[in-house]
């Protein structure tokens, strides 16, 4: 009796510190906007609630998200089918390219189509050159296709990871048993693979809708003025129109419908038919013979080259390009290799944008990225035994831990800025709650690595261990961490660029003095002049390549065979 | 009916089957015995269409079937693991295959009900397939193989998964319904106990070639080689030397042994195997008198029902033999094999 109470505390214990932590950061903030949404219903005040604004803005993000998805599923099922059954020549470096975008900052994503096709990009750059025009002519930026481009490029690789997962493990005894009952190519299909593919299709479309849904950064940057998501609205009416109370709507009305489709896309993805329909083994991958499948995987390799390679090549090379004209010398195009982007990064000469010099940004990212990947993991890490642990006390608290992963980060920040921003919080320096903000942005891509590492340690081991004399620490170092190592070592990898290349919660909680490389990058690149426009590009590749050396981790610490998601 | 004509195919580079030929005929049930990785299976999926051969043809009644695609071929193939469709129930794993002819849904329902019934799984119809045992499965994937009425019957391994006396009682019923159906069929197995139950034409497929084809009962009696009598399990094998011709003397490390049954022609100094079949012993008390004899000492006795399985060693050499009556483990004993009932093979 005695050592089952020693148990219940130990396990509370181990609930205690997630807890408290969710509490602070999360639940308060989230009451706060609570109380300002329904104060201001309740109170009525015209000026502040326009529930026409409401609906028109939640339709067009509804209409978007919808949009995008289609869009990409369209580009890629083709890629996953590709993925899940060719070998071909660059496959590795594809998949690799393919896995950069979703861990790209949404600024940096911006920037690259920026200096793909906006007024300043090479698309711009090359028809003025080719037909010695005064004006850009193409005007691609500011508009829908942009902002459903940019999002095809950053959720694609959840559909190929996802759908070409399963499509691998299908078990190809089931589609051959239905060629051997007389179903052609088609019937099988669509009797076979789709439906059996269904949870997969469906689950991964249902994640690319949520990150389209809450997709503030492209939207802010490449939409323009016209286009506003939730994620948008709520920030400009917070921070620049100081209407707080439909701020506080607007994050209701987005958390509402966020873990509506979070808890559809839970149900949706839960695999259906067991393990019958997978197999353990990953069927063997073949070269395209026919016509028709090389003309295929040379078509997929080309669509997925220009929408994902391009961008980020676009924004290598635009960076360490003059093609401007300097001021005062009009129409005198001096094109050439230059390093001067990157240079005035150590520079206060912009005084005017920021009061210290650009690299600044660089160091402070840097410090609240270990900060927030040490906090997330050791949360995740607490989390994930805490839920593992699966008794009375974690039914209960499950869905407390749970309801975090629906939040977005724009609503974070607004309520970071609701509860902290006074005594005695503003006391501390405010910047410093950035880490904190960036943990629970990164908490649920840390406990989706960790937990089903952790759940899938058979509880014999630790027994095993357990009859051998291992006490709990000796068992945890000896049996879960070796185990937890490669998951751990993604998990951080997920965190730090995470938190590099957050923005929403950063937007509202940096200050002049401590911009983050996403901020400082977002203001560059709305002020005029080729100088800060080639200061965003040159920051962009920066975080651009720590980002490509974090996906190369992620790839090779990733257990073979295993998925992310 | 089906001819297979010298069959080529490779995997990872090394050949796997090489040459294989022969032909199944009207209601014959062929059964392909090897070891696992002996490439029944890849066989098996040459001619169902599922993979390629890099070389040799397959024909039906005279007519070339090697471009033809699996779905039109007209076989059909019950998988090792049966691969009935997770996301279909009984009724419509079975009635696939008749839906993909196009037949008018009642022929389809009637036909489905059949199948059903012939593999006396009627009343299971509503049924999910995860739900069903081992045992039910495996005859619904029967049902499913046999329903849209295919030119050829093909079973992968259809009992490979199941327990050992639910597969001796399903051997009985596939025989039946292999039977009742009069239809073609081959059947790959690494199990001699299903393959004599089930063959007409036993094939032991070894090394990428048919090491031998035949009756059961001739297998039985003749293994080609010593590999083939010891993969059918039918004894001990001794290694000897062809001491002299006519009578056929030879000298093993237990002794000389006189072999009346010669199969082919042997050279004196040339290497074989004896076959000492375990029914063919012959006990005695005292001391060995001249050939076909040598002294033993019992290691083990164990009760089989109807008779005694003996382990004896010689030196390094274990043999068993049957006996019909117990043995003292320990004790020395006097064992001879008439040379009527020894068979000369072929070394490996």
């Amino acid at each position: 009796m005695k050592a089952k109470r020693g148990k219940f505390w130990w396990k509370a214990l181990l609930w205690l510190l997630p807890a408290a932590f969710l509490l602070v950061f999360f639940y308060q903030p989230l009451a706060a906007i609570l109380r300002l949404a329904f104060s201001a219903r309740l109170a009525g005040e015209g000026q502040s609630f326009q529930p026409a604004m409401v609906v028109e803005t939640f339709g067009f993000t509804l209409w978007q998200a919808l949009l995008s998805t289609l869009l990409t599923l369209a580009v890629g099922l083709p890629a996953a089918y590709l993925f899940s059954h060719f070998e071909f020549p660059g496959r590795k470096f594809l998949r690799l390219i393919t896995l950069l975008p979703f861990i790209l900052p949404t600024v940096v994503t911006a920037v690259c189509f920026n200096s793909l096709l906006g007024p300043r990009g090479w698309l711009n750059l090359g028809l003025m050159a080719l037909f010695n025009l005064s004006e850009p002519p193409v005007h691609i930026l500011d508009s829908l296709p942009a902002i459903l481009l940019a999002h095809v490029f950053y959720n694609s690789s959840l559909i190929i990871r996802i759908v070409g997962g399963a499509w691998s493990r299908l078990d190809r005894k089931l589609t051959q048993a239905a060629r051997m009952l007389g179903a052609d190519a088609w019937h099988t299909f669509w009797e076979l693979t789709l439906p059996l593919l269904l949870p997969a299709i469906g689950g991964a479309s249902l994640l690319v809708f949520l990150f389209d849904f809450t997709s503030f950064g492209v939207v802010l940057m490449l939409g323009g003025p016209r286009f506003a998501t939730l994620e948008v609205e709520i920030y400009t009416q917070a921070l620049y129109l100081f209407n707080l109370p439909l701020a506080g709507v607007l994050s209701v009305v987005q958390l509402a419908f966020t873990l509506l489709v979070a808890w559809l896309q839970n149900r949706v993805s839960l695999p259906r038919y067991g393990k019958a329909a997978m197999s353990s083994e990953r069927a063997n991958l073949r070269r395209p013979k026919t016509r028709a499948e090389k003309a295929f995987t040379l078509a997929v390799v080309i669509m997925l080259a220009a929408l994902t390679l391009l961008p980020l090549l676009s924004l290598v090379t635009r960076s360490v390009v003059s093609l401007e004209a300097d001021r005062g010398a009009r129409g005198e195009v001096q094109a050439g290799f230059t390093l001067r982007y990157y240079r005035e990064l150590f520079r206060n000469t912009s005084g005017s944008i920021f009061y210290v010099p650009p690299v600044t940004a660089v160091r402070n990212s840097l410090l609240y990225a270990g900060a927030a990947m040490l906090i997330a993991n050791l949360l995740g890490l607490l989390t994930s035994y805490a839920l593992q642990a699966s008794g009375r006390l974690g039914r209960w608290l499950e869905p407390l831990f749970i309801l975090p992963l629906g939040a977005s980060a724009v609503t974070l920040g607004l309520g970071f800025v609701m509860v902290f921003r006074r005594p005695p919080w503003d006391a501390f320096s405010f910047p410093m709650l950035i880490p904190f903000a960036h943990a629970l942005v990164a908490l649920p891509l840390v406990l989706r690595t960790l937990l089903p590492t952790l759940r899938g340690i058979p509880d014999s081991l630790r027994q095993a261990a357990g009859t051998l004399g291992a006490g709990w620490a000796r068992v945890f170092r000896e049996v879960d961490l070796p185990v937890m190592l490669r998951s751990l070592l993604v998990s951080m990898v997920f965190a730090f660029t995470v938190s590099l290349g957050e923005f929403g919660a950063s937007s509202f909680l940096s200050t002049g003095q401590n911009p983050t490389i996403p901020v400082a990058i977002f203001r560059y690149i709305s002020q005029p002049g080729a100088l800060n426009y080639g200061q965003a590009l040159a920051m962009s590749t920066i975080l651009l390549l720590v980002c490509a050396a974090g996906s190369v981790l992620i790839e090779k610490a990733r257990l073979p065979g295993e998925e992310l998601f | 009916m089906l001819e297979i004509r010298d069959i080529h195919k490779s995997y990872e580079g090394k050949p796997l089957l090489e040459g294989i030929s022969f032909t199944v005929r009207e209601g014959e049930t062929v059964c392909l015995l090897g070891e696992s990785g002996s490439g029944k299976s890849t066989l098996l999926r040459i001619i169902a269409g599922l993979e390629e051969a890099e070389a040799g043809s397959l024909w039906w009644n005279g007519e070339e079937i090697s471009a033809v695609p699996a779905h039109k071929r007209g076989f059909g193939l019950m998988f090792q693991d049966y691969a009935l469709f997770p996301h279909r129930n009984v009724q419509a794993n079975v009635a696939f295959g008749l839906r993909m002819q196009g037949l008018p849904s009642a022929e389809v329902e009637a036909r489905t009900r059949a199948a059903l019934a012939m593999v006396r799984m009627d009343g299971f119809e509503g049924r999910a397939v995860a739900e069903l045992s081992g045992g039910e499965q495996q005859r619904v994937a029967l049902a499913r193989a046999l329903a849209p009425d295919p030119r050829l019957l093909m079973l992968d391994e259809p009992l490979g998964a199941l327990d050992h006396a639910l597969r001796k009682q399903l051997i009985g019923e596939l025989r039946r319904i292999l039977h009742d159906s009069r239809k073609p069929a081959i059947y790959v197995t690494h199990d001699r106990e299903e393959a004599f139950g089930l063959a007409d034409t036993l094939m032991l497929l070894h090394g990428g070639r048919i090491a031998q084809a035949g009756s059961t009962a001739e297998l039985f009696r003749h293994p080609v080689n010593a590999w083939a009598a010891g993969f059918l399990g039918l004894g001990s094998l001794l290694s000897g030397v062809v001491l002299s011709l006519a009578p056929l003397r030879v000298g093993t490390a237990l002794g000389v042994f006189r072999v009346s049954d010669c199969a082919r022609a042997w050279q004196p100094g040339e290497k074989v195997q004896l076959l000492l079949r375990p029914r063919e012993a012959r006990v005695f008390a005292g001391q060995p008198e001249g050939e076909n004899q040598f002294t033993a000492r019992v290691r083990d006795c164990l009760f089989m029902g109807e008779n005694y399985q003996t382990e004896l060693r010689v030196d390094d050499y274990s043999l068993t033999i049957q006996t019909e009556l117990p043995l003292g483990v320990g004790a020395d004993l006097v064992v001879g094999f008439p040379p009527d009932k020894l068979s000369c093979l072929e070394a490996e």
